[in-house]
């Protein structure tokens, strides 16, 4: 089996009496979307925030390309390759969506200590920012400032700004939050792809795209794994089925 | 709006303020009134100092209420070097003696050098708070200094130190009133040009991001700490440059430069003319040395009233002189 891209062991971390995270394990291998599922309040935030490095576990290690990158902080991380988008769009507000993915073709270039030349001018940062906003279809709004876009042009938008880095990883909380059901099918299809440039871990709620997307799950339940496999064991885990997905499933 | 598009309304009522403020002069000193062309390079000299605090506080969201300490030190410098010239004693005899200097480009040179020292440190330590500690520790920092002033006699201590004869610019007699205003605002407009070619580079990219939001910046890869150090360094050296000018321009330099009071006076400049805005500076020294003279002239309460526009300011015109004449600010 291919080494994992991202391998995390025995995670911990506790808020005063609340484990948030109880020895998580996971591995994300090459080419695969692992999906990562649980009910509200089961610790996927907390997981997800010391992945990419803005919050520090109490102990346990993360491996990334191989380097445990536990020391490192969340630009580190990204400049490394690990390309994230938020549950909650974060985004330059005044900024045009252009703008807002040049940043991440930018800091690819490591190049932010360049004081000249002027950045609309350039294009060797307007071409690739260009090119990652017509995969994901926010071409036409290239111009337009990010404060005006809507909530699901927005979600189109940190997905650009993850391809501009041109990620070794994608770490995507929740990308189809909001969005509707067009919008839904339509990204579906687009990270269906996307795993062959990058493995995606992903956090998601709409459980008809993590069944159709994913190669394997795991179910964060009061943050530990209680599950982890293909989806049709998933579906027919018992304390899955009890913990997390109801009568309905 | 855009890059490339012709001129934008932002620019023009830029230029336009530009074209007043060196007309100013020329027509105060073609009726032979000196006293006009020293307020038009007070003007010149206080809009320098405030877009050197424009880059940290306009572009990258820092709110420093210390600015005076870079812009004293750029006063100190000039006096000190200028007193040690004119006594002809130096200022250091080992390992080489440094007899201070009487020449504004070296002047100017040591200005902005100590004042970015100085603003190394001092953002090292400040910018690892954010928000109200911010301020209130580049308050601190300021202080400390402004005590120190007060308190060393060598230089004056609280009683100022004055420039017996202004210093000199190379083929220039800058005692004249009109040469030493062409000298301010020859820098005044480089110094624009600098704040316009940062603001469109990929630091400035960087630095209005972090403004905006520092998250995402660090999400793409991008520490927001060191981009803020180097603009906060940046903008102590420019305002250190205008200290340099205003102490040679008063012929004093006193520890009044280096006030908390100074600093706001900054800080108001920068938020009448529009925060952030190229020509914000400008557009805020002109109308804040203009209010001083003419309600100054009828009351000695004026700050009363400038009190009362600052409140209009920022309760109805947020983006200041700037933002009212040409609309809001957009990014490409």
């Amino acid at each position: 089996m291919a080494e994992p891209v991202l391998s995390i062991r025995d995670l911990r971390k506790t808020f005063g009496a609340l484990k948030a995270t109880d020895g998580v394990s996971l591995d994300l291998r090459p080419g695969e979307i692992h999906a990562l599922i649980g009910p509200n309040g089961a610790g996927k935030s907390t997981l997800i925030h010391q992945i990419a490095g803005s919050l520090r576990p109490d102990s346990g290690s993360i491996r990334f390309l191989g380097q445990d990158v536990g020391e490192l902080g969340v630009a580190a991380r990204a400049r490394m390759g690990l390309g994230r988008s938020f549950q909650i769009s974060s985004l330059a507000l005044e900024f045009s969506a252009l703008r807002n993915v040049m940043l991440a073709v930018q800091s690819r270039q490591a190049s932010s200590f360049r004081f000249l030349k002027g950045v609309m001018r350039d294009r060797s940062l307007t071409e690739p920012a260009m090119a990652a906003l017509e995969r994901t279809g926010l071409a036409p709004r290239a111009h337009v400032p990010a404060a005006e876009l809507s909530h699901g042009e927005r979600r189109q938008l940190e997905i650009a700004i993850a391809l501009a880095l041109g990620p070794k990883t994608f770490l995507l909380d929740e990308p189809m939050a909001g969005m509707g059901p067009e919008g839904s099918r339509a990204l579906t299809a687009f990270l269906d792809g996307l795993r062959q440039e990058a493995p995606i871990l992903l956090v998601e709620h709409d459980m008809d795209a993590v069944f159709a997307l994913a190669d394997r799950i795991s179910v964060l339940v009061y943050g530990r794994i209680i599950a982890s496999g293909t989806v049709d064991e998933i579906r027919s885990h018992p304390d899955v089925r009890r913990a997390y997905l109801g009568e309905t499933a | 709006m855009r890059d490339g598009v012709g001129m934008t309304r932002e620019t023009a009522i830029g230029l336009f303020l530009v074209a007043v403020l060196l007309a100013f002069p020329l027509v105060a000193s073609a009726m032979g009134e000196p006293f006009y062309i020293t307020l038009a390079t007070r003007m010149a000299v206080l809009a320098l100092a405030a877009v050197g605090l424009n880059v940290a506080l306009g572009l990258g969201g820092l709110v420093s209420f210390g600015h005076a300490a870079f812009f004293g030190i750029g006063g100190y410098v000039a006096g000190i070097l200028a007193s040690h010239a004119f006594n002809q004693e130096p200022i250091f005899s080992t390992p080489f003696a440094f007899m201070g200097s009487d020449r504004m480009p070296v002047v100017w040179l040591f200005a902005m050098l100590v004042s970015a020292l100085v603003a190394l440190p001092i953002g090292a330590i400040s910018l690892r708070t954010s928000g109200v500690y911010f301020i209130m520790i580049t308050l601190a920092f300021a202080q400390m200094i402004y005590y120190f002033a007060m308190s060393w006699p060598a230089y004056g201590g609280e009683d100022g130190l004055s420039i017996l004869s202004r210093n000199t610019f190379p083929g220039l007699n800058t005692a004249n009133p009109l040469s030493l205003f062409a000298v301010c605002y020859g820098l005044l407009l480089v110094a624009l040009l600098v704040f316009a070619v940062l603001r469109d580079s990929r630091f400035g990219a960087a630095l209005l991001a972090s403004r905006q939001n520092a998250t995402r910046l660090a999400a793409v890869g991008i520490a927001p700490f060191p981009v803020r150090l180097a603009a906060f360094v940046i903008s102590a050296a420019i305002t250190g440059l205008a200290g340099a000018l205003y102490a040679d321009l008063n012929r004093f330099v006193s520890p009044s430069m280096l006030s908390w009071q100074m600093s706001g006076e900054l800080i108001v400049l920068v938020i009448l003319g529009g925060t952030g805005r190229l020509f914000g500076p400008v557009a805020g020294a002109m109308l804040f040395v203009m209010i001083e003279f003419v309600l100054g002239g009828i009351t000695e309460r004026w700050q009363f009233f400038l009190g009362l526009i600052l409140l209009g300011v920022v309760l109805f015109a947020r983006g200041g002189l700037v933002g009212v004449l040409a609309g809001k600010v957009r990014h490409g």
